[in-house]
């Protein structure tokens, strides 16, 4: 989903700056506009097809979804699909569960990279080479390579089933630290100087200046940030053994355990009740994502 | 309100290279004081010292006889004008000019008050809530002004503020910072790097290069009675004409070795000959004439070297030979080192001499 949108908007950049590029004779331009928009239209398929795939599943009924070949949309939709996936099991407690986590983890995040990001950005202290360092090495360490020891520690906390322990591994981000790094050193000192001049201290000026400056950053960071912990499978199954701070992840690949036989449907349903959060919040940044990427700094 | 500045001994190193040199400087009350010189000479780092953004290696700055030296950048009742204006790009107009205010827990009414007041001065009354992307080189110049002038500071500090617009605008903006100079009767201090400007706005102009203050007085004094080399070449255009003493002839000078340099000004060489003025005659050839309206410009090679020749309203003159005279009183002497020589006068073939020192 998000990689879908990514490459969208990266097209849509590539297709703008191409399109930039008027002088050029005109036929050639009309020949590249075409590929361009055909290359598109194929990226838009490759990505959308899926999408549709699952939404059609998810109001077909169980014989339907064998037949082949299979139909697009279902003669009579079945909308009760829905009301079987959230039912058969406890999935407000899931999304309850799901919502809490996501949005913690962000907050949490958004509370330390940014002071950290600030920090290597625009001071040199001792040792600030060395610990970027470490926070860019920590980007390179798949979290299958340590989970067992942050595991034991946790287990070790007692805080196995609950949300604090599927919480705090996420407390920052490295590659948030860094995104948000490449931003604010972008911005030129005069700013920070202006602010100093105006006796604004050192959190209003992160606050009132830089971040509002780098908010298209932010708000794609936070995005993946949310998307990324509200689709987590792997750390919630290794933290979780009852339903107290299981997220919806877990809950709907049970749906699937539960049935035995494999209920396309209800999974497909299931899966929709899963990403529609994501599809809203994305609806409604989608303008600010776009602009982070075509985001060139301060002018 | 006093806010004299003091700069006492003044040392900036950055690493181990030495931008400012043992610097002295009183920068009176109510002043407009210009810093001027050539690109690299420190100027900025002067201004970013008594503003507290950068933090001297030795010596002390005083504002109105109290030390700053530990005293931060938002509590030294200084206002700061940047050379791209550094206008906060996610704020409005208003929220620019309001920032500092709010951080001084100024209450709302009064920083309603103020803003209205300012805004009517600088004239941005209707662009009160634009971004800064959306308005002109010159109503982003006002915003920076009033950003500056709401903080009701006891000291201004420009650093190139009007290197980014037009000629046009420039002098427009120019004009309106002396008005707005004379109306607050605050200390300014400006940093540029053209001269004219300088002349036009400096109640008092600081000449500097390398680090080094070469000469503070005022504009007349600086033209009239530059201290050294640098100051006599860097004021006027074109700038006064310099020829190697030891390839003058003619000239008839006690102490003569102690001169290094001959200089006069462009505009004080006569092309008439029927003059009848003493003075240091060449021979020479017109290499160039250039027509600027009013006045027209002459490059003139002699056996002592090429000089430059500024008349005013006369007809061009055709002749490719000519002889020039420089009246005796309009000629300056420096020493080898660049230094002036005072109190010399030169008088036709006669080897008397008057007042030297
Ligand atoms: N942060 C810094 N680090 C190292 N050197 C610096 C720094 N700032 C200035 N310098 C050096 O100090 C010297 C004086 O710089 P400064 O900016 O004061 O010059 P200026 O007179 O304002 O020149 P300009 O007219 O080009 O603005 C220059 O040689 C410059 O390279
Ligand atoms: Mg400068």
């Amino acid at each position: 989903m998000k990689e879908a949108n990514r490459t969208i908007a990266e097209g849509r950049v590539w297709f703008q700056s191409a399109g930039k590029e008027a002088w050029m004779a005109k036929g050639a331009n009309m020949a590249i506009r075409a590929v361009n928009l055909i290359g598109l239209l194929l990226l838009v398929l490759i990505f959308a097809l899926p999408f549709a795939w699952m939404i059609s599943t998810s109001l077909k009924t169980m014989p339907e979804t064998m037949v082949f070949p299979p139909e697009w949309i279902p003669k009579n939709p079945v909308w009760q699909n829905f009301s079987e996936a959230w039912s058969s099991g406890p999935f407000l407690q899931y999304f309850v569960n799901s919502v809490v986590i996501a949005v913690c983890i962000l907050a949490l995040q958004m509370l330390t990279i940014i002071p950290a990001a600030y920090a290597f950005a625009r001071y040199q202290f001792k040792g600030s080479g060395l610990l970027f360092g470490m926070v860019m090495i920590t980007l390179m360490i798949p979290s299958q390579l340590i989970f067992l020891p942050v595991y034991l520690e946790l287990s070790a906390w007692k805080l196995l089933n609950t949300h604090l322990g599927l919480i705090l591994p996420f407390a920052s981000s490295a590659f948030g630290i860094f995104l948000l790094r490449q931003a604010f050193k972008q911005v030129p000192e005069e700013l920070i100087e202006a602010a100093r001049l105006d006796n604004a201290k050192e959190w209003k000026v992160i606050l009132n200046i830089m971040v509002p400056l780098v908010r298209p950053v932010l708000i794609t960071f936070a995005l993946f940030s949310f998307i990324a912990h509200w689709n987590d499978y792997f750390w919630p199954l290794v933290m979780t053994t009852d339903e107290t701070a299981r997220t919806l992840p877990l809950g709907i690949a049970k749906i699937r355990e539960v049935e035995g036989v494999a209920t396309w449907n209800i999974l497909m349903a299931g899966n929709l009740i899963l990403v529609l959060p994501i599809l809203i919040v994305f609806f409604f940044a989608q303008r600010q994502i776009i602009r982070a990427f075509v985001y060139n700094g301060v002018k | 309100m006093m806010a004299k500045i003091e700069l006492k001994n003044i040392g900036k190193k950055f690493k181990d290279e030495e931008v400012i040199k043992n610097l002295n400087l009183t920068i009176e009350d109510g002043s407009f004081t210009v810093l001027v010189g050539p690109s690299g000479c420190g100027k900025s780092t002067t201004l970013r010292m008594i503003a507290g953004l950068d933090k001297q290696t030795s010596g002390d700055i005083l504002i109105g006889g109290r030390s700053v030296n530990h005293i931060a950048p938002g509590l030294r009742d200084v206002a700061m004008v940047f050379q791209n204006y550094a206008l906060y790009p996610t704020m409005t107009v208003r929220e620019n000019i309001e920032f500092g205010l709010k951080n001084r827990k100024v209450p709302k009414q009064e920083r309603d008050t103020l803003i209205h007041d300012i805004s009517e001065i600088v004239g941005l009354t209707s662009y009160l809530n634009k971004k800064p992307q959306m308005l002109s080189g010159g109503q982003r110049q006002r915003v920076a002004l009033a950003r500056a002038m709401v903080k009701q500071p006891k000291v201004f500090i420009l650093d190139e503020p009007l290197s980014n617009l037009d000629a046009k605008l420039r002098n427009q903006m120019r004009t309106e910072l002396i008005q707005l100079h004379r109306r607050l009767g605050t200390t300014f201090v400006y940093v540029t790097h053209d001269q004219v400007e300088a002349m036009s706005m400096g109640d008092v102009i600081v000449v500097m290069n390398q680090g080094v203050i070469q000469q503070a007085a005022s504009p007349a004094k600086l033209y009239g009675d530059p201290e050294n080399l640098f100051t006599a070449q860097f004021i006027g255009t074109p700038a006064m004409n310099i020829l190697n003493f030891s390839e003058v002839q003619g000239l008839h000078i006690p102490a003569a070795e102690r001169i290094g340099y001959l200089g006069f000004r462009p505009e004080h060489v006569l092309m008439k000959q029927d003059l009848h003025r003493e003075g240091f005659t060449l021979d020479g050839e017109i290499v160039t004439r250039e027509s600027l309206g009013a006045e027209t410009i002459y490059q003139i090679k002699s056996k002592a070297g090429v000089f430059f020749v500024k008349t005013f309203l006369e007809p061009m003159e055709m002749n490719s030979q000519i002889k020039v005279t420089i009246p005796y009183e309009q000629l300056y002497y420096f020493a080898p080192d660049g230094q002036r020589i005072r109190g010399i006068e030169a008088r036709e073939k006669s080897l008397s001499f008057v007042g030297g020192k």
